[in-house]
C-alpha cells in the first residue's frame, strides 16, 4: 500500500514538473511576408527549431507585403508588435529594432558574413548594433520573354545595349506579336530610381544631402513619360492608379504580355514555378546609361523587435535562422540571392531551380557586382522611402496627364524636404 | 385532455427552469437599483439606464474625435501624443495654403484639393442617379408585376455584399481582360482600358457605387409609394388625370420626405465614401478619383512618414462638412414632421 502511494505520489509530482515545463515554454511571435515559396520554407526551419528547443515557440504570423509597409510600423509604434519580423523598409523602421548583440553567443559571425548590410538597419551614427540579418538580397533588373523575341524574329539587344536599345527592340517584338506590354516596370520608386542612376543621376550632393532632380533623373523621368506616349509602356501600371501604390506586371509577363519586365531578382522563384513550360523567360543585365548599368539593391531582413518580453530567445531563434547551414538551406530552396558573404562567395546551389530559374540566378549574382555607390548609398539612406514615394507619385501623375514634369520636379524637391523634416521632428 | 393537461404542466415546468436565472438576476440587480433610485430621486433614474451607452458611445466616438482634435493641433511621426509637438493650427493653415483655391496644383498640399474637388464632383453625380435610379426601381418596383418579390430581392442584395467585394467583381468585369472587354472584342470592338481614362475611372466609380447602394434607397421609397393611400390614385383616375400627372402632382410632394431622407443619407455617405473606390481605382489614373477620405488614409498610414497631424486636420475638416450635413438632414426631417 505505501509503495501504491509513493508510487502515485511520483507520478503526479512528475505530472506537475511535466506540466509547469510546458507551461514555462516562451512564445514568439513571427511577422511575414512572401513574394514566393519562403514562408513554407520557413515555416519548416521553425518546426526544426522547436523540436531541438522544446523551450520556445516561434507562431509565423504571414501578412501581405503591403502590411509589412502599412501596419507593421503603426503596430511598432505602439508597442504592440511582434518579437521578430521581416521587413523592407530597413530604414524606417530602424528605430524599432532591437540590438542583438548582448543576447547573442557569436556576434562576430554576423558582422563577419552579414556586415555589408547591417548599416542598412542601423540609424544614423550607429555603426555597431546587429539588429538581424538579411533573409535575401535582391538586386533590381530585367526579365524577357525570349519565346515572343523568337516569334517576333527580333534579335534579343546585347549586354551593354541601352534602355533606347530595349525600348526599340521590345516595340518592334509587341507590335508583330501583339503584345500589349513592350516595356513593363514596377510602379515603384526603388524600380525607377536604378534606371535613373544608370543614367547618370547622383541622388545626393556634397553633404551627403539627397539632390534628387538633376540631369540623370530628368533622362530618365523623360524616357519613362516618352514610352507612355509612344506606347512603350502601358499606362495600366503607373497611370492608372495614385500617390504610391506599387503596382507589379508579375501576373501580365506569367500570362506571355510582357517582352520586357523590369522587377528584380524576388520574382524568380515565382517565375520559376508558374510559368512552368508555357515559354522561354530570361534574366537580362541592367540596362546602360551614361550612369552604368546598374540596377538597385534591396532586400529583406528578419530582425528583431526590441519591444520583445524575451530577448534571449529572439536571439536564438535569429541564431539558428542565420546560421551558415541554415541560411544556406533557406537560400537554396527559396531560390534567393544570399545576403550571407560566406555563402555569396563559396556559391549557393539550388538544385530544385528549373535551367531557366538558374540562368536567372545567375545573371542577377553577376549584377550584385555592378551595382554602383550611389545605389547602395540610396539603399542605406534611412528616409530613402521617402523618395521612393515622392518620385513615383509625381511621375506617375504626369504618365496619367496631370501637369509637366517641370511641375512634377518641383513637388518631388519640396515632397522630400517636407516629409524629412516633419520626420525629425 | 389529461394529455393536454400534462404537456402544459411539463411547459410550465420547463418554462419555470428557463425563467429562473432570468428572475435570479433580476432580484440581485433589484438591490442596488432600488438603493440607487432612493438615493438619486425616480426622475433621474432614466440617465442610469442611459449610461451605459454613454459610456460606449463616450469611449469609442467621443474621445477618438477629441484624440483627433488633439492630433490636428500636433506635428512629427510619432504615434503618441505626449511625445508630439503642438503646431497650433499650423496642420490647417498648410492644408489651406494654395494661390488659387480653385487651382489644385497651386496648393502646398494639392493631393488633398484634388480629393475635395473629386469628392464634390463623386457626390453630386453620384447623389442625382442614385436618387433617380432609386426613385424609377421603387416606382417599377410598386406595380404589379410578375416576379415582383424577386426583383425586389435582386435589387436589395449588392447592399448585402461588402465593399470590398463589390470593387473586387467590377473589377475583374472592367479591367483589360475582364468580362465587359470580352463582350467588347466579341462583338468587334476595340479593348477600352476603363481604369487608364480620368472619365471612364470617375464614371465606373460612381456607377458601382450606385449599383452597390441602390436596393438600400430603392427600399426607402418603395416603403414611402407603399404609405401613400390608393383611394388619392382612384379619385384621380375618376377625374382623368392622367398617369405622368398624376406622378407629378401627387407622388412626388407625398413622397418628399423619403426622398430627402435619400437625398441627404445618400449626400453623407457619398462624402464618406473610400473603400470601394480606392479598392476599384486606387484613386487614380493620377489622382482622377482620388476622394478625401482616402487621402486622409493616405497621409496617416501608408506614406512613409505617417502624418497623423495634417491627416487628423484634414478628418477634422471633413467632419464639419458631414456635420453640416448631418444637421441640413435634421432641418427637413423636422419639417417634414410640422403639420401642414
Amino acid at each position: 500500500m505505501k509503495r501504491m502511494a509513493w508510487l502515485l505520489g511520483s507520478a503526479i509530482a512528475l505530472s506537475v514538473a511535466g506540466a509547469s515545463g510546458a507551461f514555462a515554454q516562451t512564445t514568439l511571435r513571427m511577422t511575414w511576408y512572401s513574394d514566393g515559396n519562403e514562408g513554407e520554407v520557413m515555416q519548416d526551419l521553425l518546426a526544426r527549431f522547436e523540436k531541438a528547443n522544446p523551450d520556445i515557440k516561434v507562431v509565423l504570423d504571414q501578412v501581405p507585403f503591403k502590411a509589412i509597409n502599412e501596419n507593421l510600423p503603426v503596430q511598432l509604434a505602439a508597442g504592440e508588435g511582434p518579437d521578430i519580423a521581416r521587413v523592407v523598409d530597413l530604414g524606417g523602421v530602424a528605430k524599432f529594432m532591437l540590438d542583438l548583440r548582448p543576447h547573442l553567443k557569436d556576434a562576430a559571425y554576423f558582422e563577419k558574413n552579414y556586415g555589408p548590410f547591417l548599416s542598412w538597419m542601423r540609424l544614423p551614427g550607429d555603426t555597431t548594433s546587429i539588429p538581424g540579418y538579411m533573409t535575401q538580397l535582391t538586386v533590381t533588373g530585367p526579365f524577357v520573354n525570349k519565346t515572343l523575341f523568337e516569334q517576333a524574329g527580333v534579335a534579343l539587344p546585347g549586354e551593354k545595349a541601352t534602355w533606347a536599345d530595349w525600348a526599340k527592340a521590345t516595340k518592334q517584338v509587341a507590335d508583330k506579336v501583339k503584345a500589349p506590354f513592350p516595356i513593363a516596370i514596377d510602379r515603384s520608386g526603388h524600380r525607377f530610381l536604378g534606371m535613373a542612376i544608370s543614367e547618370g543621376a547622383k541622388m545626393f550632393d556634397a553633404k551627403g544631402e539627397p539632390a534628387v532632380i538633376d540631369d540623370g533623373f530628368k533622362t530618365a523621368a523623360s524616357m519613362v513619360v516618352d514610352w507612355h506616349k509612344t506606347g512603350v509602356m502601358s499606362k495600366e501600371l503607373w497611370g492608372s492608379v495614385s500617390g504610391a501604390t506599387y503596382r507589379g506586371a508579375n501576373d501580365e509577363f506569367k500570362n506571355a504580355q510582357v517582352v520586357m519586365y523590369m522587377s528584380g531578382s524576388w520574382q524568380i522563384s515565382q517565375f520559376d514555378k508558374q510559368i512552368g513550360n508555357a515559354f522561354d523567360w530570361v534574366a537580362v543585365p541592367n540596362p546602360c546609361g551614361a550612369g552604368g548599368c546598374t540596377g538597385m539593391p534591396g532586400g529583406a531582413a528578419l530582425v528583431g523587435i526590441k519591444t520583445t518580453k524575451n530577448p534571449q530567445a529572439v536571439a536564438k531563434v535569429m541564431e539558428y535562422l542565420a546560421s551558415e547551414p541554415v541560411a544556406q538551406e533557406f537560400y537554396s530552396r527559396t531560390l534567393f540571392v544570399p545576403g550571407h558573404v560566406g555563402l555569396a562567395q563559396k556559391g549557393i546551389d539550388y538544385p530544385s531551380a528549373s535551367p531557366l530559374a538558374k540562368q536567372a540566378l545567375g545573371v542577377f549574382g553577376k549584377q550584385v557586382g555592378q551595382v554602383s555607390q550611389t545605389a547602395y548609398a540610396l539603399q542605406g539612406y534611412t528616409y530613402n522611402r521617402i523618395i521612393f514615394n515622392a518620385v513615383i507619385s509625381r511621375v506617375g501623375q504626369v504618365v496619367a496627364g496631370e501637369g509637366t514634369l517641370d511641375e512634377a520636379y518641383k513637388r518631388i524637391e519640396q515632397d522630400v524636404a517636407a516629409q524629412i523634416a516633419e520626420r525629425k521632428k | 385532455m389529461s394529455g393536454k393537461a400534462a404537456s402544459g404542466g411539463i411547459g410550465d415546468r420547463f418554462g419555470g427552469v428557463l425563467s429562473a436565472p432570468y428572475t435570479l438576476i433580476m432580484k440581485v440587480l433589484d438591490i442596488p437599483m432600488r438603493a440607487v433610485q432612493n438615493a438619486i430621486g425616480e426622475r433621474r433614474m432614466p440617465y442610469v439606464f442611459l449610461l451605459p451607452n454613454f459610456l460606449l458611445f463616450g469611449l469609442f466616438v467621443f474621445l477618438p474625435l477629441i484624440l483627433n482634435v488633439g492630433y490636428s493641433l500636433t506635428g512629427g511621426s510619432k504615434l503618441y501624443l505626449s511625445e508630439r509637438p503642438f503646431v497650433g493650427l499650423g496642420q490647417y493653415a498648410t492644408l489651406l495654403d494654395c494661390t488659387n483655391h480653385l487651382q489644385p496644383s497651386t496648393c502646398r498640399e494639392d493631393h488633398f484639393w484634388r480629393g475635395v474637388y473629386n469628392t464634390i464632383t463623386f457626390v453630386v453625380l453620384q447623389v442625382v442617379f442614385m436618387v433617380l435610379f432609386s426613385l424609377l426601381t421603387a416606382v417599377v418596383l410598386n406595380m404589379k408585376i410578375r416576379g415582383r418579390g424577386f426583383f425586389r430581392a435582386v435589387y436589395f442584395f449588392p447592399v448585402l455584399l461588402s465593399p470590398v467585394v463589390v470593387a473586387l467583381i467590377w473589377k475583374w468585369i472592367l479591367q483589360r481582360e475582364g468580362l465587359l472587354n470580352g463582350a467588347i472584342t466579341t462583338l468587334g470592338g476595340e479593348k477600352i482600358l476603363f481604369f487608364v481614362e480620368p472619365g471612364w475611372a470617375m464614371f465606373w466609380a460612381v456607377f458601382v457605387s450606385i449599383w452597390a447602394h441602390m436596393g438600400f434607397y430603392t427600399l426607402i421609397l418603395l416603403a414611402g409609394l407603399q404609405a401613400i393611400p390608393a383611394d388619392i390614385y382612384e379619385a384621380a383616375e375618376m377625374d382623368g388625370t392622367k398617369k405622368w400627372r398624376a406622378f407629378h402632382r401627387l407622388t412626388l410632394p407625398l413622397l418628399m420626405p423619403n426622398l430627402i431622407v435619400v437625398i441627404v443619407l445618400s449626400l453623407i455617405k457619398g462624402v464618406q465614401t473610400f473603400d470601394e473606390v480606392f479598392v476599384l481605382t486606387g484613386g487614380g489614373p493620377g489622382t482622377a478619383t482620388l476622394l478625401v477620405v482616402q487621402y486622409i488614409y493616405e497621409t496617416a498610414f501608408s506614406n512613409q512618414v505617417q502624418n497623423f497631424g495634417l491627416a487628423g486636420a484634414a478628418s477634422v475638416m471633413l467632419g464639419v462638412v458631414l456635420f453640416a450635413l448631418t444637421l441640413l438632414q435634421l432641418f427637413f426631417a423636422r419639417k417634414g414632421e410640422k403639420p401642414t
